[in-house]
């Protein structure tokens, strides 16, 4: 771990952001085996030092755009993990109302305007909330996480295009986990990838080992203050690698055992914490830290499965205002 | 109605500085003058001409919209909105609701759409029943520069997202309008002409056939209750229903092809609500289900033309 820049209350703050992910995403996990959470669920264990070291060098009124697999950014953002857990429960005092799920859970009071759906669908959205929030006469910059995936979608090359055309203040992120869905991202991705096509195209690229979170919090930063600076647009490409499966239900099988081995001896948690150690922080200080975090969840896993059900009437609210009144809307 | 249109924005964008259009080609007045003069008047911060990036312009404007503005979408063509169907309908059409009205979509899209001037099949339809068909969303269809100008004003205005509909080929039309311009309500037909032989619903560009066809008519004594729906969601039921409890007859006119078309709803509608012996005749005029072909005389083949509307009228008004 380079750890340049970094200090001791840096990390720990970085390696609590990434205990609360991991114990999220967990309690999560064991939520929907157990029948609990209904619906697909995409988590993001493995690959937490990226949303913690790029949140970590935003303030608070910046924005975000995440993807399908964004509770970290959530949570790294500052959303807090009860109505989180309470959407994913389907419930109500979920963020959403229990109408999102996992994969649309947004926060607009920190920022977080939204997971998505669709791959490279937040980025569109990214490049238009920089450009709205210059024309309201903010310094604010949009972070825009996305996998990739994204990058062989045309809103990637439209988007970055776009931002470095108008200079926009974004952070566009690629959380560069290897893997498509089920298919490599290498077998699918001609050229350089996505450093390569940020360049081609204008935007000043950096490359960051996604693993190392106070590496990614370093670059973040670097581009943060350039970006607010003026500088236009900027790209972090971080590689990480995705612990689990595409969705919970998914083992990832086709993946060599080897391979996942070693990719858990680099995984972040451990290397924070091993650098920390190293630092002089005592064993039981991290434990705590743990702890702390899988009573958060947990706790917030138990409300969440003892929340009541949305109201069936709430199904029809928040369609549009105009024409609410016609009698096919309503029950 | 072009300048009706291009007075509308223009108002709007004065009354309100979270107001800006995006769109290919806006800054130089947009492809049809809508936006003529925007950019010397409010600057390039808020008339943006962007690259072809149909993805992007819509999706950003949606993003701009987040965080409190309140873009005018320009798509230059309807067609074109195809290239950013994600963008529409998966995004703005739902962020509010998957949200849990954290956001509003607070955008226009303007998508001029229709057959004009010739254009062949990826320059001349008219599907604004899909969007009828999709949560979300306001879907308006003007046929005069009155209605045009302020439904524009109401669509600028509106909290939730307007799909905007500009019909290319009735651009060039003559009429008042207000100044300043009032907005108008969305939902709410305006009769062109009174009759009590035969209701006739229809919209957009249509509406010019149906009102020369009913005209010509009423000289052979079939008089013509024209209703021209002006916004497709909502829609005028009610005045609809109110006119049909006099004609009994039903005849619904739009150029998009007659398949699945906004007529088919309209139809099922108030017979559902009627019940299916109130009315005498019920009818629909559409395109056929064929693309818009290039060559004058294959175009004119499958239009919805004043002669088509007068030969249903008189079909419907027979029974």
């Amino acid at each position: 771990m380079n750890g340049t820049g970094g200090n001791v209350g840096r990390a720990i703050a970085l390696l609590r952001t990434m205990r609360r992910i991991r114990a999220f995403e967990e309690a999560a996990l064991a939520g929907h085996a157990a029948g609990e959470i209904p619906g697909p669920l995409h988590v993001s264990i493995g690959q937490e030092a990226v949303a913690a070291g790029v949140c970590a060098a935003l303030r608070h009124d910046d924005r975000i755009t995440s993807n399908h697999r964004g509770h970290g950014h959530a949570l790294a953002k500052g959303a807090k993990p009860a109505p989180m857990m309470h959407e994913l429960y389907g419930r109500a005092g979920g963020y959403c109302g229990g109408k999102g799920g996992s994969m649309h859970i947004a926060d607009f009071s920190v920022g977080m305007l939204g997971a998505n759906g669709v791959v490279a669908g937040g980025i569109p959205i990214a490049v238009g909330a920089a450009q709205g929030l210059r024309l309201l006469g903010s310094d604010a910059i949009v972070a825009c996480f996305f996998g990739d995936g994204a990058i062989n979608r045309g809103p990637f090359l439209e988007g970055l295009n776009w931002a470095a055309l108008f200079r926009l203040p974004v952070l566009f992120v690629c959380e560069d986990n290897g893997v498509a869905a089920f298919t490599r991202a290498e077998s699918v991705t001609a050229g350089g990838g996505v450093a390569a096509r940020a360049e081609a195209i204008g935007v000043p690229a950096r490359m960051v080992d996604g693993n190392d979170a106070l590496a990614v919090l370093d670059a973040a930063e670097a581009l943060v203050a350039e970006i607010r600076r003026g500088g236009g647009p900027r790209l972090l490409h971080a590689r990480t690698f995705r612990l689990m499966g595409h969705t919970s239900t998914d083992p990832a099988a086709w993946r060599d055992a080897s391979e996942v081995a070693a990719a858990r001896a680099r995984e972040p948690i451990a290397r924070l914490e091993a650098w920390l150690a190293a630092n002089g922080i005592e064993a039981a200080a991290l434990a705590a830290i743990a702890a702390e975090a899988e009573a958060e969840m947990a706790a917030a896993r138990r409300e969440a499965l003892a929340a009541p059900w949305p109201d069936p009437s709430s199904a029809y609210a928040d369609v549009q205002d105009i024409g609410a009144h016609i009698p096919m809307l309503a029950p | 109605m072009i300048e009706a249109l291009r007075r509308a924005a223009e108002q709007e964008m004065l009354r309100d500085p979270r107001v800006w259009v995006l769109g290919e080609d806006v800054a130089r007045g947009g492809l049809f003058g809508q936006y003529r003069g925007f950019l010397e008047r409010f600057g390039p911060e808020r008339v943006v001409s962007t690259p072809i990036s149909e993805s992007t312009i819509m999706g950003a404007g949606l993003g701009a919209a987040l965080v409190g503005t309140r873009p005018i979408i320009e798509m230059r063509i309807f067609d074109f909105a195809m290239c950013a169907m994600d963008e529409l309908v998966n995004q703005i059409a739902k962020v509010r609701y998957m949200f849990g009205g954290q956001g509003r979509a607070s955008v226009v899209v303007r998508m001029p759409h229709g057959i004009w001037r010739n254009s062949a099949a990826q320059h001349s339809q008219m599907l604004e029943a899909w969007f009828a068909h999709l949560p979300g969303v306001v879907v308006v269809a003007p046929s005069t520069p009155a209605d045009a100008a302020g439904l524009l004003v109401a669509a600028i205005r509106s909290d939730d997202p307007v799909l905007f509909f500009d019909p290319k080929d009735l651009f060039g039309e003559t009429g008042e309008v207000a100044d300043p311009i009032g907005p108008i309500p969305f939902g709410t037909a305006r009769r062109v002409r009174h009759g009590e032989a035969v209701t006739v619903v229809t919209w957009s560009a249509a509406a010019r056939e149906v009102a020369r066809a009913a005209e010509a008519l009423a000289s052979e004594g079939i008089e013509a209750d024209v209703l021209d729906l002006r916004t497709i969601w909502p829609w005028d039921e009610e005045a609809v229903v109110a006119s049909l409890a006099r004609t009994r007859r039903l005849l619904v006119v739009h150029e998009a092809v007659e398949v699945g078309g906004f007529g088919a709803e309209v139809v099922a509608r108030v017979v559902s609500r009627l019940g299916p012996g109130a009315l005498r005749a019920v009818r629909r005029l559409g395109a056929p289900r064929v693309p818009v072909p290039f060559s004058p005389p294959l175009e004119a083949a499958l239009r919805v033309t004043e002669e088509k509307v007068a030969a249903a009228l008189r079909a419907v008004a027979a029974v």
